[in-house]
């Protein structure tokens, strides 16, 4: 018998059901939190924060509406409409007044609003004022910090304005002793509290505060228990009768005990899941190793026959759609950023356990199955691949890959395991990592990871270095002498440097006082209790309470400053055909395609979003881009693009990274350390340290439009390299070559975690064949060391956009008859035919 | 004496890396120039004449073939050498003909060889049997075309009588090297089940072999002819339905051969 059921399991119907129900309508504003929060801080006024936070959440869970769907098995909704979303005032809400009349009409995830809803929240807000996260957090920044975030070196935006979530709780504890065990945990605590002690006075409040949250959240799910139970009175299909009585009598009985069958399990998971993302609005709170920590309850059953393999994998097919059912609404601006309503909840499978030994079982294939019947984007979910992970399993993670959902992601345990123990954790936790939201590895219950801390451009500081530290005008970081001047390479290199520490230092800053804000303002005591070591310590994650604290701000743009400082060395020092001085003015010049007046097209542009702004209108980045181009265009006829032309051209002929040249890739490595080594010494207020990521999300494109030409024949404000992935259309040797060039750069420094996209049309994986070399590629790039894999298996759409602007995707891979090749590099009317081949697909 | 067969010159017009056909596993092909048939439905035109060209693609002139060593050849084969590893993948020789260049393909398959990389050939073995006899020491997979029967047809599209291709055939499956046999499947010459039915018979009557590919006739060539200014010899031939390849495979089968489209 083969050690693993590795085929596919019969979807049962009650999943489409789910899932068009959850997309039948424009998700929605809810208001009941919001008001609830407030009444309760308007009552708690004086007590300490602790305390008035579990307050809160116990009114919240009292009187929050509750509602069961219909065809639910696992229930629990963070709002009466399907995808709705509540709002989270204590964060910060002025974006959210400002937006109130257009968040319905806006082109990235639009809400609904009710009229009253709205009235209700402008209410709301007068009482939130200079009271949230985010103003105290502006209090604590320098001047000069809020400069650098003004002008865009780098943003801070996800937990400036919202709650940090990026956490993965200790489920597995919750699944064997209940929130009972938790609150006894505590009150144990509490009774051997040594009264000598410095803090006991702070750690008592906070141990109260802890149980009476969990005592809320047990009040929540017996509202729940009672709701299935008058539902199921009234219930006139026997079937579903059945069904609400269970769910009655599971609610009953879980969160607030240890579960003992599967289904129990599934429930008491989806509670957890979901009250995490109501006490707090931050986003990527993972699920991490659902396969391990429920394949007991899965094994057990399954062996004594009282669940089959069907029941089971319609569960995890429920939860898979709720975790679709939970939804954030951001502010216009990022949810460009995020677009796509993702809440980044990662869920991962294989990989190994703490002693080092292959953990891959029946649920880890099932967890594929799930994501393969539903087709929707959460979870996030990833796989962990080790030399010992058994093939069927790679394999069958291919065929997701092969769907074109962009699932799973892949991710090498030789060497996220030595990069967390590097950061200080221990061997057995480092085995036991799972992935937060995109790419961060942590290991569960035990860490407060701050991953997602900040995007930092890499590209702006390069600005710096030719403007000498200004800005628009404004002088916003170190001189670092004129740009004109200098006579080395190494002269140039270093100016860089100095730019990014100093910006670094800058970053820094904006985090710690974003950190030191939630701790005042938010702490949760609620997540507090399921993150080992808060309890023995006394205070909540936000204060430190963890036993793991770093903060990860995310680096991007390598790529561009690997090819632009290697040109630069190559072109200006080495060969001497331009000078620093005609580099400068063909950058203004946005190489002769946006003019002499580049960076005065830059200030034109800001000057018109700032009076549109004035006057309320809203922007998005699509017309930002309109603007400006259409502002170059005006001034195109005063100048002269003859010499920026001829500069564009020689560096058109630098060699690239992501083409496996040795030099290149080298100094690609030698380039990403200017972000990685600086963070590495800074400390924040939680006891942990900086750690550095190399990830975009999607903030490459919209940040990009913020970014003026660059020495590597980038235009202006086009998106820069999304990760550690060789910019757009560089890498032109074939998949290899380019995942080779990225696994030179050092992805053990980089523990916040590296982010490598490869695009591929579904068909280059057909086939056998076609599953096999796409293993070998991985195992290949893995071998090497390389840290993240993702797979963009593209669209029709994209095919077309490809055709359009070839020079975007020279690295785009098709399969086209017998074999793959470069898109871009077949005729017109083949490229035609494979577009077409996909329509018949379903593409 | 110190054998500096490293320093082996020839000519090639492309190498392409993560191709997952022409032989198992990941592998890098080696394109080289020059052949001795001319196939009406070459879609590879560029890698008839040995002679290095001129073709236009995308608008742009580029220059088909370059000299080359064995090593220099060699630094690239390595680059990927992980990936042939993870995938039982390696090295394929295709062209034009590896045994219109003998010397340099030898050199480049012990090579190989001798730094464990499998290697393959796709050949039309057309040549005398002492060239094929050079390289075989260091050949893990040959796979040969088989496009014809009767030798007069052979003639007609491909310039050159099949005798000598089917004499080698039996002698290089005698010799112990895999041997896969391929048909390239073309409109109005050998598409029909009896020609194919031909073939598959005198396939089975070579050593070892157990296994048949036949390879649906393409135009992907197309534009390349345009490119070099010559007229495409199959003007506007159709492709071949999927059902007519899907009876040919049974005809296949139907002799006791395992059979395959696609490469």
């Amino acid at each position: 018998m083969a050690k693993f059921y590795t085929e596919d399991i019969r979807v049962s119907p009650r999943i489409e059901k789910l899932r068009d129900a959850l997309f039948a309508k424009m998700p929605e504003i809810e208001a009941d939190r919001a008001v609830l929060i407030t009444e309760s801080y308007k009552e708690t006024e004086g007590l300490p924060i602790i305390t008035r936070r579990a307050k809160a959440f116990k009114k919240i869970m009292e009187n929050i509406p509750i509602t069961i769907r219909e065809d639910e098995l696992i229930v629990g909704s963070a709002t009466k409409a399907p995808r709705g979303c509540q709002m989270f005032p204590e964060f910060s809400f002025e974006w959210m007044e400002a937006e109130l009349d257009t968040v319905e009409t806006r082109m990235a995830d639009p809400f609904y609003i009710a009229e009253e809803t709205k009235n209700t929240l402008r209410e709301v807000y007068k009482y939130w004022k200079g009271k949230t996260t985010s103003d105290l957090a502006t209090a604590y920044m320098r001047p000069e910090t809020l400069d650098a975030i003004n002008h865009n070196i780098f943003t801070a935006g996800n937990y400036f304005y919202n709650g940090i979530g990026h956490v993965t709780v200790a489920y597995e504890e919750v699944l064997a002793i209940g929130f009972r065990g938790i609150i006894e945990k505590a009150e144990k605590e509490l009774m051997t509290l040594d009264a000598k002690a410095d803090n006991a006075t702070e750690k008592r409040v906070f141990l109260e505060a802890l149980i009476e949250s969990f005592e809320a959240a047990i009040t929540y799910a017996k509202r729940y228990s009672e709701l299935a139970l008058s539902m199921a009175e009234k219930c006139v299909d026997v079937k579903r009768r059945d069904e609400l009585t269970t769910i009655s009598k599971i609610c009953a009985k879980v969160p607030e005990n240890g579960a003992e069958t599967f289904y129990e399990a599934c429930q008491s998971f989806w509670f957890v899941q979901m009250l995490l993302q109501i006490e707090s609005s931050g986003h990527s709170i993972s699920p991490g190793r659902f396969d391990v920590y429920m394949y007991p309850y899965y094994k057990k059953e399954f062996e004594k026959g009282s669940i089959t393999r069907e029941f089971a994998q319609e569960l995890m097919d429920c939860i898979w759609v709720k975790l679709n059912d939970l939804n954030k609404c951001r502010d216009a601006a990022s949810a460009e950023g995020f677009a796509g309503y993702s809440l980044f909840q990662n869920l991962i499978a294989g990989g190994q356990d703490k002693n080092g030994e292959d953990i891959t079982n029946d649920l880890s294939f099932m967890c594929i199955n799930s994501s393969m019947h539903v087709m929707l984007p959460q979870p996030s979910l990833s796989v962990r691949i080790w030399s010992k992970t058994p093939h069927e399993f790679l394999i069958k993670a291919a065929k997701l890959t092969r769907t074109g959902c962009g699932l799973p992601a892949y991710y090498n345990d030789e060497v996220i395991i030595p990069a967390l123990i590097s950061r200080g954790l221990t061997l057995e936790d480092a085995r036991e990592y799972n992935i937060i939201g995109c790419v961060e590895p942590q290991k569960s219950g035990k860490t407060d990871g701050w991953h997602d801390a900040a995007f930092f451009n890499m590209c702006r500081p390069l600005e710096l270095v030719f403007s000498n530290g200004m800005d628009n005008g404004k002088q916003i970081s170190i001189k670092t002498g004129e740009v004109e001047k200098m006579t080395t390479f190494e002269e140039f290199y270093d100016a860089y440097k100095a730019q990014m520490e100093y910006m670094i230092s800058l970053l820094v800053d904006a985090d710690n006082a974003i950190d030191m804000a939630h701790a005042k303002r938010c702490p949760l005591p609620f997540l507090s209790g399921m993150v080992e070591d808060c309890i023995a310590r006394g205070k909540s994650v936000q204060e430190g309470g963890a036993v793991y604290n770093f903060t990860g701000p995310q680096g991007f743009g390598i790529a561009n400053m690997a090819d632009a400082l290697y040109a630069i060395k190559t072109l200006v020092f080495e060969e001497k055909r331009f000078t620093l001085a005609e580099l400068k003015q063909a950058l203004q010049d946005n190489f002769g395609k946006g003019g002499a007046t580049g960076l005065d097209a830059k200030a034109i542009t800001i000057g018109v979003v700032k009076s549109l702004a004035d006057k309320g209108v809203e922007v998005s980045e699509e017309q930002i881009a309109n603007i400006y181009k259409n502002v170059s265009k005006e001034s195109a006829f005063v100048q002269n693009g003859g010499r920026a032309k001829e500069i564009f051209d020689m560096i058109e002929d630098v060699p690239k990274f992501g083409n496996d040249i040795p030099d290149v890739d080298a100094f690609a490595r030698d380039v990403a350390y200017t972000y990685t080594r600086p963070l590495e010494s800074y400390k924040n207020p939680r006891g942990g340290i900086f750690q550095a990521g190399l990830y975009p999300v999607s903030a490459n494109v919209p940040l990009g439009a913020q970014t003026g030409a660059t020495p590597d024949g980038r235009y202006a404000y086009t998106p820069v390299a999304d990760g550690v992935s060789p910019a757009a259309g560089r890498d032109v040797s074939g998949p290899t070559a380019s995942a080779n060039s990225v696994a030179k750069l050092d992805h053990f420094i980089a523990s916040n975690g590296t982010l490598f996209n490869m695009k591929f049309h579904p068909s280059a994986l057909e086939g056998v064949s076609g599953l096999e070399s796409f293993a070998a590629l991985v195992r290949g790039y893995f071998d090497q060391k390389g840290m993240h894999m993702q797979f963009n298996v593209v669209s029709r759409e994209t095919l077309q956009d490809a055709q359009k602007h070839p020079e975007n995707y020279r690295n785009l891979i098709v399969r086209v008859a017998g074999y793959s090749a470069l898109f871009t590099t077949l005729s017109k009317s083949l490229q035609d035919d494979i577009i077409n081949r996909t329509e018949q697909k379903g593409f | 004496m110190f054998d500096n067969y490293l320093d082996t010159k020839g000519r090639i017009f492309d190498i392409q890396r993560f191709s997952v056909h022409d032989g198992p596993g990941v592998r890098t092909i080696v394109f080289l120039k020059g052949c001795f048939l001319r196939c009406k439905w070459c879609c590879n035109p560029e890698s008839q004449r040995y002679e290095i060209e001129t073709m236009i693609q995308g608008g742009k002139e580029k220059i088909m073939g370059r000299d080359v060593t064995v090593d220099e050849v060699m630094d690239i084969i390595e680059k990927d050498r992980i990936y042939y590893r993870r995938s039982g993948g390696g090295v394929t020789l295709s062209g034009g003909e590896c045994l219109a260049q003998p010397d340099f393909s030898v050199a480049l398959l012990r090579a190989c060889n001798e730094r464990g990389i499998d290697t393959a050939i796709e050949s039309t073995g057309f040549a005398d049997f002492e060239k094929i006899e050079m390289l075989l020491p260091y050949l893990n997979h040959y796979l040969m075309d088989i496009k014809h029967i009767n030798s007069e047809k052979h003639r007609e599209y491909t310039t050159q009588p099949n005798e000598k291709i089917l004499e080698n055939a039996r002698r290089i499956a005698k010799s112990g090297v895999e041997l896969t046999i391929r048909v390239p499947v073309i409109p109005g010459f050998n598409c029909t089940e009896d020609e194919i039915r031909d073939i598959a018979n005198f396939a089975k009557t070579l050593e070892g072999v157990t296994e048949l590919h036949l390879l649906p006739y393409h135009r992907l060539g197309e534009s390349k002819y345009e490119g070099l200014g010559r007229k495409y010899p199959m003007g506007d031939a159709p492709l071949i339905p999927d059902s007519h390849m899907q009876k040919l495979k049974r005809v296949v089968e139907e002799t006791g051969l395992n059979c395959h489209i696609g490469g």
